[in-house]
């Protein structure tokens, strides 16, 4: 995959990955996502996306090289390589936060290393291709559990862990209301795991009718589309006996839709790092005191929100990058066990060399797409 | 810059009200152990070789232990790039200049692509053939789109071309 500018992407050749470090390992992808934080790249609104880069932070795959202190793995072992790149020794991840590891990233501080994610986010190419670089191969890659569906784990990467921890951060008490603002994976994925911490009501919010459909069959919960509710926060106080939900959740990120203005000002004149819509809804339907939490990934500048609601309702806000690796061992088990059945989003498979008209389906939510999965020729299906 | 010392026991009721479970970072950080505030001191992986330019933001000592290698900065996009990453990431002199090299960055692909003897086939590269596909409306929304700038284009040039006749016409005339 070779992105050459806004909107446009193609199939091309490139050089092998070649092993850079002693502790990388170069893996052979067999399936690899379209992640809707990659529109906001293939948008252009992240900067410092290079025409050349090839994306995709979601992959798994087979090992077929080893750096010479690579010891945890071995060639032909079947990986899950979690989205961002942790070291494992700095003091952020030795503490838990492994989507904060400082020895992945020398472009930025804000954020780690991800792959396929600018150079704002380090450099790195992606696994929207055949075979990619793998660092710190010793931690982050996780060896793929014997009978464990590749589409499954493919998932695992980053849609289960972000869903899950955008409600883990939610700090859901039982009998909780949680409103999720955004109907596509990861939201989906949210309001599922709503419910394991004991949620009482899970509504999600979003304007595409089949994701709503969706949604609603798959999270067993309520959804709505805010194009016919009119003001969206609004209903959610009247819903909630004029109070505001407990916890609210942003799932949607820089694209969102539902204000002209945040439209103009983040999408198309990239005056603020995205389009805050679904964000400035969350902060003004949460009930005072509640939390907030943020998943929906927007870009390094700044943006329209009413903070000054956020300290008079007495808000928290709880937001970061999924810590993949610390999540994995419970995510599997719920994996394994069907409390979480990640595949069924998958609505589209396409071969790596329709990258262009994978994107565009995607990125115009066409044909009831949901989740796009990729299939290098490499990789038997 | 000096460091502040980790524990104050010379301040007066130092402590006294610290509460271990208003931690807001919680379960995000199972294992606290704010090892941190004891400085940049962990014990780091091998340091990667700089075989290509990278740029390093200012907000760090060094090089993270690895990192991407993709597309080095060239051309004049790079220029703007190394001007960018002389600003901290704190700055909009910082973010600005990337968002402007990212889009003559486009126009230097164009170009890359034509002296390697290949002409973009923009419209497959847009995902053209799904958009006719499933949003035929769209697709065609785009192409009139393009024939509108190319036919604006075209008559712009149109327009000035016989102005230039006309004035050639005249001189000619004049010289009759």
């Amino acid at each position: 995959m070779n992105y050459r500018g806004p909107g446009r992407v193609r199939a091309e050749e490139k050089p092998m990955p070649e092993i850079l470090h002693p502790e990388d390992c170069i893996v052979k992808v067999l399936r690899s996502c379209i992640c809707g934080s990659d529109l906001h790249l293939y948008n252009g609104n992240v900067p410092d996306t290079r025409v050349g880069s090839t994306f995709g932070h979601e992959f798994v795959g087979e090992v077929v090289e080893l750096g010479s202190e690579v010891n945890k793995l071995k060639l032909g072992d079947k990986v899950l390589v979690p989205f961002n790149i942790a070291c494992g020794k700095c003091s952020f991840c030795r503490q838990g936060l492994y989507g904060n590891c400082h020895e992945s990233n020398p472009e930025a501080t804000a954020v780690g290393g991800i792959f396929g994610y600018s150079h704002t986010a380090g450099g790195y190419d992606g696994g929207q291709a055949e075979y990619v670089r793998v660092p710190y191969a010793n931690f982050g890659p996780t060896i793929i559990p014997e009978g464990m569906d590749l589409d499954d784990a493919v998932m695992l990467t980053d849609v289960v862990p972000t869903g899950y921890q955008a409600a883990e951060m939610g700090g859901i008490q039982p009998g909780d209301t949680v409103v999720i603002f955004g109907a596509g994976p990861i939201g989906i994925m949210a309001a599922k795991c709503s419910w394991l911490f004991g949620a009482g009501r899970v509504i999600v919010i979003d304007q595409n009718e089949f994701r709503l459909e969706f949604v609603k069959n798959y999270a067993k919960c309520e959804s709505y589309n805010f194009r016919s509710l009119g003001d969206p926060v609004e209903f959610i106080k009247k819903t909630t006996d004029w109070l505001g939900a407990d916890v609210c959740i942003d799932a949607v990120g820089a694209e969102a839709a539902g204000s002209a203005m945040q439209t103009i000002t983040g999408r198309k004149t990239l005056l603020q790092a995205g389009s805050a819509t679904a964000l400035f809804w969350a902060i003004n339907s949460v009930k005072k005191g509640g939390i907030v939490s943020i998943v929906g990934v927007y870009g390094p500048t700044g943006n329209l929100v009413p903070i000054g609601n956020v300290l008079n309702k007495g808000i928290t806000i709880r937001a970061n990058q999924a810590s993949v690796k610390r999540l994995l061992p419970k995510l599997i088990d719920h994996v394994q066990k069907g409390t979480i059945k990640p595949k069924a989003l998958i609505t589209h498979r396409m071969p790596l060399r329709n990258i262009s008209d994978a994107y565009r389906i995607f990125s115009d939510k066409l044909d009831n797409c949901i989740k796009p999965i990729l299939i290098p020729p490499t990789a038997k299906e | 810059m000096e460091k502040t010392s980790k524990a104050l026991p010379d301040i007066k009721d130092w402590g006294i009200d610290a509460d271990p479970e208003n931690d807001p970072t919680y379960p995000m950080k199972p294992n606290r152990t704010d090892e941190e505030q004891n400085g940049y001191n962990w014990e780091r992986s091998v340091q990667q070789a700089e075989t290509v330019e990278i740029l390093k933001s200012t907000e760090r000592p060094n090089l993270s232990a690895v990192f991407g290698t993709s597309v080095p900065p060239k051309g004049l996009s790079g220029a703007i790039r190394r001007y960018a990453y002389k600003n901290s990431e704190g700055q909009f002199s910082h973010w600005l200049p990337l968002l402007i090299a990212d889009r003559v960055n486009v126009v230097e692909g164009i170009f890359d692509d034509l002296k390697k003897g290949k002409i973009p086939n923009i419209y497959a590269e847009i995902g053209f053939k799904a958009m006719w596909k499933y949003n035929r409306k769209a697709a065609v929304a785009r192409i009139a789109a393009h024939v509108g700038i190319v036919s604006a284009v075209g008559l712009i040039l149109f327009r000035g071309r016989i102005f230039n006749d006309e004035k050639l016409i005249k001189k000619a005339l004049k010289n009759i």
